[in-house]
């Protein structure tokens, strides 16, 4: 970032501010984390500043803002861990936290590791915010609601209802770790979203848009996506939907559109390829590097250095940068995302996955911006060689059984193709597959690969983490629909 | 002995930070003021094969504070809750909500309406404070070992963890109500995993659990008996298939009913009632349900999960029908959505720390019927018995529900193979009208409880014909 920020959106313990926390205060916090033994620990320090906006019935309803600081100290004593965390700068308050977490330790045979001097590791910067939103007056932000009710309300008469909200963080991290790495970086986040409802001679439907990322407020200087846009594609998707007729059910042909349908390869394979389920096998794909896992057509990343992508992240939560890391490659599985525990079980580097949702959770191996690139088919040849299926657009999200890669997700805008064409759209529908067999059976794949626009928030174990997906136009040549009309 | 009781005394310190910064946001300009104040610890271990994997213990406080001004409200939460942290965020808040717009239904509820005695509903148990790290790892062994040595088909864990949330809660504002309570929560779960070969060309991994969880810790089930359960869940998946595409008569088990029972609060709540955003919408005092549904939100039942002696807006609890033999009652409210609605509250406000108020369920029960569960089973001859929902399939506005299922199939009225990698999908104002059977098996272990039922008909999505 190249702003300073004012001081109320700086951390006090960082450099300048009213708790300096510097490196020989956190290494006699390690020290005290080690004391029971324990072969590893590692201190995360975050402060957060949140603010959000919501307009509703063409009125600003409310304005909230939020403050969180605390810090996280880990030990790890083999593959356990133990956790404690304190919303407190004072000493006694963090050396009581450290002693707590050390306590996974007791009973351990080992001799205390030495505390190596913590080094600031370099960190690239992958967010685009010249300016965080969070400086810029709240006018500004509440203009951008005005703005998306507006031009929802006015795509079409038959939209009689509009929220919209804007959410902006920044948060701050300072980590330090018993093996000699120190790092720091200022993590800004924002989000717009619209939602709309049609209503039609008594029937209602509602469709929403949004974006945003790690971006400050000139992200909306692009007219595909400014406040308008998102506001007429709410709207867009209520209209259309107003005309839905009832799904089909039963296996038949599926192709996904470009971009949020990425959320299906986080589904289906993103989750399956976190290494803590390798490590402990209780993942379909425990064992499976090296093999054909996927259509030869399938290439799948994880690129945590997508600059301005909500899921991007210049260092992960245990002090190690963001990578674009290849998990599978024309089909075959070569590598896992990982944390430090499992990097280390498999003997390799850290791939910059370690992720986690405040200082009050451990760290986990988590996706970042996770995608399915892109092929040579053209997109129209992709809907045209479907006799009868369905053509899936818009999702409200997925689910996955990690063990037996059973995968669900929800589908809000999708049209039924007859002949090779879009002709009705359809109700709300579930898809739902086994993620191993559908990327098997991936057999078109379209060269217009797309990013989505920055909204889908991922939860694991019950941390949430910002993330985001993408796809080219895919054809899956057979998927359970779950409709009604049998 | 642990050091994490939640005393009477600290309910009242929380109650005087509540009162205090009441006092500083009118201070500071605010017309009223209501502020959330929440002090929790929590103490969680998770053992995986027989080895402690996670130990985590730690406490934590929050304060919320919600600024009124003609209409304008603003939102504002901070971990930091001294004096002069606490006065630099009442001014903030007084400025933000200068920002908003006025809002004529945006008012305190009227100081007669406020709770002032309250009751006493027994929430919190010191023996669960008493549990420390090395006892809740015990426990976890003990259960896990039960699942693993249950059946050698249980080759693999996720784990067993046995965790604890104790707080307080005080809220206060400017109308006159203070209040505050304190509780605790102990759970415990055993998530052990099998290898399913049964399809040679796709070798899965099955995973289940069970569960067991109180305010008290007498009433907790063995840690044993959870591990075998979870055990027995887990085998009964190895060897689940597709079925065919059909529409079949659909068994609810009471860890899936309760999720339809919840599904119907977020279509019949004064929330979604203003918003017009509910099929619901104009429909109470109409039988939206078959008769054989009765379903009531109690927050009154002592040493229940989800009790309260005094609602989010500060007004007394009480039990409301929520559907009564089918009938939809009034919805539940909070002051807010009442007045939007032209009403009273229900009592039914649930607050965030960082949040505005909004209608919330306490303990929403569904009634239990008279048929013993394996006579509905016999009863039914043929369907899908339902274990387990995935997925979000659900459009609040117009019904349309599919969701993700697992389960076992029914035939000759008994359950028979185990069936998942399918979806069931209906109208959900159809769904429930076709309920035609619920069992006598209501069990109150969450807040949110269901019997076994049965829906007549749905369809269901699986292979092709």
């Amino acid at each position: 970032m190249t702003t300073t920020l004012p001081a109320a959106l700086r951390a006090p313990f960082s450099a300048g501010g009213t708790n300096v926390i510097d490196a020989q205060l956190a290494n006699r916090l390690l020290s005290l984390a080690l004391d029971a033994g324990g072969d590893y620990a590692d201190i995360y320090f975050e402060f957060r500043v949140s603010a959000d906006y919501a307009l509703e019935e063409e009125q600003i309803r409310t304005l909230g803002r939020g403050i969180t600081l605390g810090l996280g100290v880990r030990v790890t004593k083999g593959d356990a861990t133990g956790y404690a965390y304190c919303e407190d700068l004072a000493w006694d308050k963090m050396a009581h936290a450290a002693k707590t977490a050390g306590q996974i330790a007791v009973g351990g045979g080992h001799a205390p590791v030495s505390i190596t001097p913590v080094s600031q590791i370099a960190i690239p910067s992958f967010y685009a915010v010249p300016t965080p939103s969070l400086v810029v007056p709240a006018e500004d932000k509440l203009a951008l609601l005005r703005a998306a009710d507006k031009a929802a309300r006015a795509f079409d008469p038959r939209i009689v209802k509009v929220e919209a909200s804007f959410a902006e963080s920044i948060k701050e991290v300072l980590l330090f770790t018993s093996d000699g790495r120190m790092a720091t970086d200022v993590q800004p986040l924002m989000r717009f979203g619209v939602r709309a409802v049609a209503e039609d001679h008594g029937k209602r439907q509602s469709g929403s848009g949004g974006g945003g990322g790690r971006y400050g407020l000139d992200y909306f200087a692009d007219a595909a996506r400014d406040a308008a846009a998102h506001g007429r594609e709410a709207a867009r998707v209520a209209i259309a939907m107003l005309d839905a007729r009832d799904a089909p059910a039963g296996e038949m042909p599926v192709v996904l559109g470009p971009g949020d349908s990425g959320i299906l390869l986080h589904e289906a394979v993103g989750h399956g390829l976190e290494a803590d389920f390798n490590r402990k096998e209780t993942s379909n794909y425990s064992g499976q590097l090296g093999k054909q896992v996927a259509s030869p057509l399938c290439t799948v990343v994880d690129d945590g250095t997508i600059v301005g992508s909500r899921g991007a992240i210049n260092v992960d939560d245990e002090g190690y940068a963001g990578q674009n890391n290849v998990l599978i490659e024309n089909g075959v599985l070569v590598g896992y995302m990982h944390d430090r525990l499992s990097a280390k079980h498999y003997g390799i580097k850290p791939t910059g996955n370690g992720r986690r949702e405040s200082f009050r959770s451990m760290p986990l191996p988590r996706m970042t911006n996770t995608s399915l690139l892109g092929g040579k088919d053209d997109p129209a040849d992709i809907i045209k060689s479907v006799k009868r299926g369905v053509y899936a657009k818009r999702f409200s999200g997925g689910q996955v059984n990690i063990s037996n890669g059973d995968f669900l997700f929800s589908l809000t805008e999708s049209y039924l193709i007859e002949d090779g064409k879009l002709t009705a759209p359809l109700k709300g529908v579930n898809l739902i597959g086994n993620g191993p067999e559908v990327l098997r059976r991936v057999d078109m794949l379209g060269s217009d690969f797309e990013l989505s626009d920055g909204i889908w928030t991922c939860g694991k174990d019950g941390q949430s983490v910002p993330v985001n997906v993408g796809t080219p136009t895919v054809r899956i040549a057979s998927i359970t629909v779950g409709g009604t009309q049998a | 002995m642990s050091a994490a009781h939640v005393t009477e005394q600290t309910v009242k310190e929380l109650c005087d930070i509540a009162q205090l910064a009441v006092e500083l946001a009118k201070k500071a300009g605010a017309e009223h003021a209501e502020v959330l104040v929440r002090d929790g610890s929590e103490l969680t271990a998770k053992v995986r094969l027989g080895e402690p994997e996670l130990v985590q213990e730690a406490g934590s406080r929050a304060l919320g504070l919600r600024v009124l001004r003609g209409g304008r409200r603003a939102v504002t939460y901070t971990s930091d809750l001294r004096r002069e942290a606490l006065e630099a965020l009442c001014a903030e808040t007084v400025t933000l909500a200068g920002f908003a717009e006025p809002d004529e239904y945006a008012l305190p509820p009227d100081p007669s309406l406020l709770a002032t005695n309250l009751p006493e509903l027994d929430l919190y148990d010191p023996a669960v404070a008493e549990v420390d790290a090395a006892w809740a790892l015990k426990q976890a062994i003990a259960g896990e070992a039960a699942a693993r040595k249950h059946d050698a088909r249980v080759t693999n864990s996720e784990g067993a963890t046995w965790s604890r949330v104790l707080g307080a809660t005080a809220f206060a504002t400017s109308g006159g109500f203070v209040g505050g309570y304190r509780g605790s929560y102990a759970s415990f779960v055993v998530e052990p995993l099998c290898d399913d070969t049964s399809d040679a060309t796709n070798p899965k991994k099955r995973n289940g659990y069970w569960w067991t969880a109180s305010r008290f810790l007498a009433e907790l089930e063995a840690a044993e008996a959870i591990g075998i359960e979870a055990a027995r869940r887990t085998l009964a998946t190895i060897g689940s298939r597709k079925v065919e595409t059909q529409e079949c008569p659909i068994v609810f088990d009471p860890e899936v009913s309760r999720s339809l029972v919840g599904t119907i609060f977020s279509v019949a709540n004064g929330s979604a009632f203003w918003r017009k955003s509910t099929y619901l919408f104009g429909k109470e005092g109409e039988l939206i349900a078959s008769p054989l549904v009765t379903i009531t939100d109690d927050p009154l039942i002592p040493r229940a999960p989800g009790s309260r002696p005094f609602d989010g807006d500060g007004l007394p609890t009480r039990k409301n029908s929520v559907v009564d033999k089918g009938v939809l009652g009034p919805v539940l409210c909070d002051v807010y959505s009442a007045r939007k609605l032209g009403r009273e509250s229900t009592g039914s406000a649930g607050r965030g720390i960082g949040g505005n108020p909004g209608p919330t369920t306490s303990n929403l029960v569904m009634q239990a019927g008279t048929m013993k569960r394996d006579a509905l089973l016999r009863d039914t001859g043929r369907g899908l018995y339902v274990t387990s929902l995935m997925g979000f399939g659900f459009n609040p506005v117009t019904g349309d529900f599919s969701r993700g299922a697992q389960g076992f199939w029914i035939e000759g009225g008994e359950l028979t193979f185990p069936v998942s990698e399918i979806t069931i999908a209906a109208n959900f104002d159809e769904i429930l009208k076709r309920i035609d059977a619920v069992a006598d098996d209501l069990e109150l272990r969450s807040s949110t409880a269901a019997p076994t039922l049965r829906v007549s008909h749905m369809t269901l999505a699986g292979t092709s014909k």
